[in-house]
């Protein structure tokens, strides 16, 4: 790209995003629950980020004598089997969650993305080879192939984190490929590879950065997904392990006891559980609204 | 009718052999030795070297891999490393509880979701809609084994209605003679109407466990193409010569709405088959589900691998049943093909 495009290009970008901040703002104001959502969002990210450095006990320190009390003033959630106060737990939780989350959707991102994009873009055999793997991850039910990946490659957080990606992989090739297969015929494509571009120089710079925006919005649509298949597979005894706060986890530890009446250990953890997936997935809503107004439903 | 069948059998064989490639993997994925794996923990080095030369694991890749599909077409997907039973006879005893769930499971999800969509398309910006709406987001949001704990909590422990989440059959009743192992169907077959009773009871909260959990993509499918159907000519034309409202949202545009719905149902049954292993821990339900994380929590890899696959196979038979039911449903498929 010449040196004297840039300044127009930039220009051009910076009203883009201009236009989409007030579209945004539009959004927002118009979509209470949009806004309602992205509230949420930012309160989960708090804790995720500052958690640990606020809570009012140690998530992992028991205290026998003060086990399996309802919530009270001094533990609002009350204490679980071994005395660890809920609160602090659930909040502490935040960041592993998310965490597991983040990760796998960057890396579903990063394969199924540029597969998808290399797969619509060059078209031919690396189109037939992505699209036979995408069919047959979606051969299996989702979360049982996840339990087999994650029970095949060792019981670890990495391997949920991975084994998430996998089965989300068919969604974001998919997307990604039919994006690249209108865009591959595009003026600027042409352009660009009439400057002399390479095409993997344009599949990177030129198709890619195209099709963020609705890669975006899908990172955000199955972030809930991803939420909830590691919740999970936590719960079956997957990945993360005791003592360790996990919202899955946590879940699983209080069912013994829901039947017996203390309902308080399952239902904090599974409800911030819910108010994550439920957050994500309004967000994911709101976020294509804004993106791609038409496939508003 | 004939060739639609046979080319969506002959579609759906790559699926299956992709399903067959991928379990195989998955054991020689298996961190460590797999022989030493399969030999257990307690085996000597011998033994282990037993092992391997037995499970043909001394052999290149593709000669396991063509013994691996043998073992398979006759039925044989190892033992149980903890029982020591074969594991194809376990899963088909455990198959029947497993499927009685999941396809109750499915038709309390059609019962609500169906006319909760119709209702909302033809009242548009309704009450209704907003709660369609609603209640479509909130339930992709529940996770499953939370929702089953509550309901457990809330029928169980609070009001007393549903009996103890432990299994198909009360303690007292014994189970019906098995003709299909559907326990409702069965006892229905004997007659036995407390039989019939006490395992509707056990399947209440389990079923609408999975119920609440898929209702929302079915839900939102029905609303979306009932909109698209009540919008087209052929419903304005029905109305214009004045048939009954019911008529033409039933027989007219529900008729013309339900191919999408049907399409829906391959991702809805790979949400339930999923979700079933999770309602099934939580109900402590004896299906095939609750014998595949039994043998994640010994460290058992051949039941898994087989259950992995049972259920694989089936959901791949499930969307083959959608594809002809829709070419049964829809004639200019059939043209086409």
């Amino acid at each position: 790209m010449s040196n004297v495009a840039l300044p127009g290009r930039r220009g051009a970008s910076e009203h883009g995003l201009f236009a989409i901040l007030r579209h945004a703002r539009y959004i927002l104001g118009e979509n209470a629950v949009t806004a309602f959502a992205f509230a949420l969002f930012m309160l989960i990210v708090l804790a995720a980020l500052i958690g640990p450095y606020v809570v009012p006990y140690d998530p992992l320190a028991s205290d026998t004598a003060a086990a399996l009390k309802p919530p009270s003033l001094a533990h609002w959630c009350g204490t679980d089997q071994l005395g660890r106060d809920v609160l602090s737990r659930v909040i502490v939780a935040a960041r592993l969650d998310l965490m597991i989350a983040v990760a796998s959707v960057a890396l579903v991102f990063l394969m199924g993305g540029l597969a998808g994009v290399a797969a619509g873009f060059f078209g031919g055999w690396t189109d037939r080879i992505v699209g036979r793997i995408a069919d047959t991850i979606m051969a299996f039910p989702l979360f049982v192939l996840a339990m087999g990946i994650v029970a095949a490659l060792g019981n670890a957080v990495q391997n949920i984190v991975l084994a998430t990606a996998i089965v989300n992989f068919p969604l974001y090739a998919r997307v990604a490929r039919a994006e690249a297969n209108v865009l591959r015929e595009a003026g600027f494509v042409h352009a660009a590879r009439l400057c002399g571009n390479g095409e993997a120089r344009i599949l990177l710079g030129h198709v890619l950065p195209n099709i963020m925006p609705i890669m975006v919005v899908q990172m955000s649509l199955t972030m809930g997904y991803a939420i909830l298949n590691a919740a999970g597979l936590s719960f079956i005894g997957l990945g993360v392990r005791p003592p360790t706060a996990e919202w899955g986890i946590m879940v699983a530890e209080g069912a013994a006891f829901m039947v017996s009446g203390e309902w308080w250990i399952a239902l904090f953890p599974g409800a911030a559980l819910m108010i994550a997936v439920f957050c994500f997935n309004l967000l994911g809503d709101g976020l294509r609204d804004i993106v791609d107004p038409r496939r508003r439903t | 009718m004939l060739s639609l069948i046979v080319k969506r059998v002959a579609a759906a064989v790559p699926s299956l052999i992709g399903v067959v490639i991928v379990t195989f993997l998955l054991t020689r994925a298996l961190p460590g030795d797999p022989a030493a794996y399969f030999a257990g923990p307690a085996a000597t080095a011998e033994a282990i070297e037993q092992v391997r030369v037995k499970l043909g694991l001394d052999q290149p890749l593709y000669v396991q891999f063509v013994r691996y599909v043998g073992d398979l077409a006759r039925g044989d997907l190892g033992n149980s490393l903890t029982t020591g039973q074969p594991v194809g006879q376990e899963l088909r005893s455990r198959l029947p509880a497993s499927a009685e769930l999941t396809l109750l499971g499915l038709l309390v999800s059609v019962a609500i979701a169906v006319p909760l969509g119709i209702l909302a398309a033809t009242r548009p910006n309704s009450l209704v809609d907003h709660a369609c709406r609603a209640i479509s987001t909130a339930g992709v949001s529940l996770p499953v084994f939370f929702t089953g704990l509550v309901l457990i909590y809330v029928f169980y422990y609070l009001l007393g209605w549903a009996p103890a989440p432990l299994g198909r059959l009360d303690v007292f009743f014994s189970p019906p003679a098995q003709v299909t192992g559907f326990y409702l169907i069965d006892s229905t077959l004997d007659g036995n109407g407390e039989v019939f009773l006490a395992s509707l009871k056990q399947l209440i909260l389990p079923a609408l466990t999975l119920g609440i959990f898929s209702l929302a993509p079915i839900a939102r499918m029905t609303r979306a193409s009932m909109l698209a159907a009540l919008a087209s000519d052929f419903v304005r034309t029905a109305r214009a010569s004045g048939l009954s409202p019911f008529t033409v949202v039933v027989t007219y545009a529900f008729r013309n709405a339900m191919l999408p719905v049907i399409t829906t149902l391959g991702m809805v049954f790979s949400f339930l088959l999923g979700a079933n292993v999770l309602v099934e821990k939580v109900f402590a339900w004896p299906g095939i589900g609750s014998f595949a994380v039994e043998a994640l929590i010994a460290s058992d890899f051949a039941p898994l691998q087989g259950f992995v696959l049972t259920m694989a196979i089936m959901y791949v038979a499930l969307n083959l049943a959608i594809d002809i039911l829709y070419g049964v449903i829809d004639p200019r498929v059939r043209i086409e093909a």
